[in-house]
């Protein structure tokens, strides 16, 4: 029978990324629909009424949507190259950084960037001390992810995992939110380890081949958040 | 080999209730431990440095956080009875989702009812009616979430049931009134005694509330 796989995205989006990147290391055939979010197609209203929310897999007909449950789903479906360990305290330990990244990391990197919590009207001073404390916030999460790598090649063991294309936000997004509002997050003095797998990550075949072209995103983000906050 | 199960909890979280409600489903012995949250245990700070709360189990010494993923642990771990997941992948994908939709939606629009006044309070419980209007569609005419049998989403909402009477009353509200069927759901599943023994008193929260309002100077 044939296999219909569509996967509703945006190009410059991590969470639409991750899904097909996911799709790729497995080798399975897609059609992407690239969705405009000014402007939602009635499939994708239609596939994702809750959140309307790209990414959205569609496979045989039948939606899933959350890029985390997204990856879970391709994991038990197409089972060759998997990318949740078997053992269950493994795949625990890896949902947990998986949320952690995407509950805590995330937010913590675009305030330090670009002060989602301060604004125009606050004196210098004030908006100095916050971005101060963003940016420690970020130093502080990216010691969690560094201190949990150990000596691993990826986060995955040997072979790229779930956890490892979730942290796509930080091996790809994050250098180019910091060049975009010149804030410098990720240094090679405090994050060795995750530099190296940073690297190493982004070489993957399945993930270079996924990676939004960095020019293009780095204007994106300098034109929707301005110039950022390095200093003033 | 004698399976060592502990959990840090605090009485009144429905995070912790979803871990009990998992043992219980399963048939688990553990210890449970109850903790301080305004001096939290060596114990608890070892297990979880990362967020540093509760719920945390701990199995043959080694710590689970998070208490989506303590139950999908718990679900894996004791595969022989009780399934709490559905094992066709797009199911499983559905109760994910759900679970996710819960987590997003329902604990800060709630804590909003009882902590906060007036405008903020209002705009709250639009939002919570909102949202459980959402999860009614979702339950359409069935038992349970899960379907003919209580599972994970069930597990994932039902422990809000314990503080319903709080919301309704700081809120002034009816929760019945808005969505019937949710808590015709919800009796039905505290007919099961896995819910009814891990679900405390719904008054015992109210006045657990009214305290932790007065202890933070929240009135």
């Amino acid at each position: 029978m044939a296999e219909e796989v569509l996967v509703f995205g945006a190009w410059g989006s991590p969470f639409s990324r991750r899904v097909e990147m996911a799709l790729k290391l497995k080798g399975i055939e897609y059609k992407y629909i690239e969705e405009d979010l000014t402007n939602k197609s009635p499939s994708l209203l239609k596939y994702n009424p809750v959140h309307k929310k790209i990414p959205v897999l569609v496979h045989n007909g039948k939606p899933v949507a959350e890029s985390l449950v997204i990856l879970e789903y391709i994991d038990e479906t197409w089972k060759d190259h998997p990318i949740l360990p078997k053992d269950p305290y493994e795949r625990a330990n890896a949902r947990f950084w998986a949320k952690f990244i995407d509950e805590k990391c995330l937010s913590a990197i675009f305030k330090a960037c670009w002060g989602a919590c301060w604004g125009e009207e606050k004196e210098h001073e004030k908006a100095e001390i916050e971005h101060e404390k963003a940016v420690k916030e970020v130093s502080e999460l990216l010691q969690f992810l560094e201190n949990e790598l150990k000596e691993k090649r990826y986060f995955g063991g040997e072979t790229v995992g779930l956890l490892d294309i979730a942290a796509n936000t930080i091996g790809y997004w994050l250098g180019v939110f910091e060049e975009a509002s010149g804030v410098e997050l990720l240094t090679r003095e405090k994050f060795p380890k995750l530099c190296n797998w940073a690297n190493e990550f982004v070489c993957v075949t399945a993930i270079k081949e996924n990676l939004p072209p960095r020019d293009k995103l780095i204007a994106y983000f300098r034109n929707r958040f301005g110039a950022g906050n390095a200093s003033k | 080999m004698a399976h060592e199960v502990v959990l840090l909890d605090f009485w009144p979280s429905m995070f912790g209730m979803r871990v009990r409600v998992a043992l219980a489903e399963k048939g688990i012995k553990y210890e449970y431990k109850e903790e301080d949250l305004r001096n939290k245990s060596p114990l608890l700070l070892k297990m979880n440095p990362i967020h540093k709360k509760i719920p945390v189990l701990i199995h043959n010494g080694k710590p689970v956080s998070e208490s989506l993923i303590i139950v999908q642990y718990i679900d894996e771990v004791w595969n022989d009875k009780s399934p709490l997941l559905p094992s066709d992948p797009h199911q499983r994908a559905h109760a994910r989702f759900w679970a996710d939709f819960i987590e997003q939606k329902v604990y800060d629009t709630a804590k909003k009812i009882w902590a906060t006044k007036g405008e903020e309070q209002e705009a709250a419980k639009k939002e919570f009616i909102e949202t459980f209007k959402i999860l009614e569609g979702e339950l359409g005419e069935k038992p349970f979430f899960g379907g003919e049998t209580f599972g994970f989403v069930d597990i994932a909402l039902i422990t809000f049931y314990s503080w319903f009477y709080t919301y309704e009353t700081f809120g002034n509200f009816s929760i019945e009134a808005e969505c019937p069927k949710i808590i015709a759901w919800a009796k039905r599943c505290m007919q099961k005694e896995s819910v009814a023994n891990s679900l405390p008193d719904q008054k015992k929260i109210y006045e657990f509330t009214v305290w932790m309002k007065k202890y933070f100077g929240m009135d």
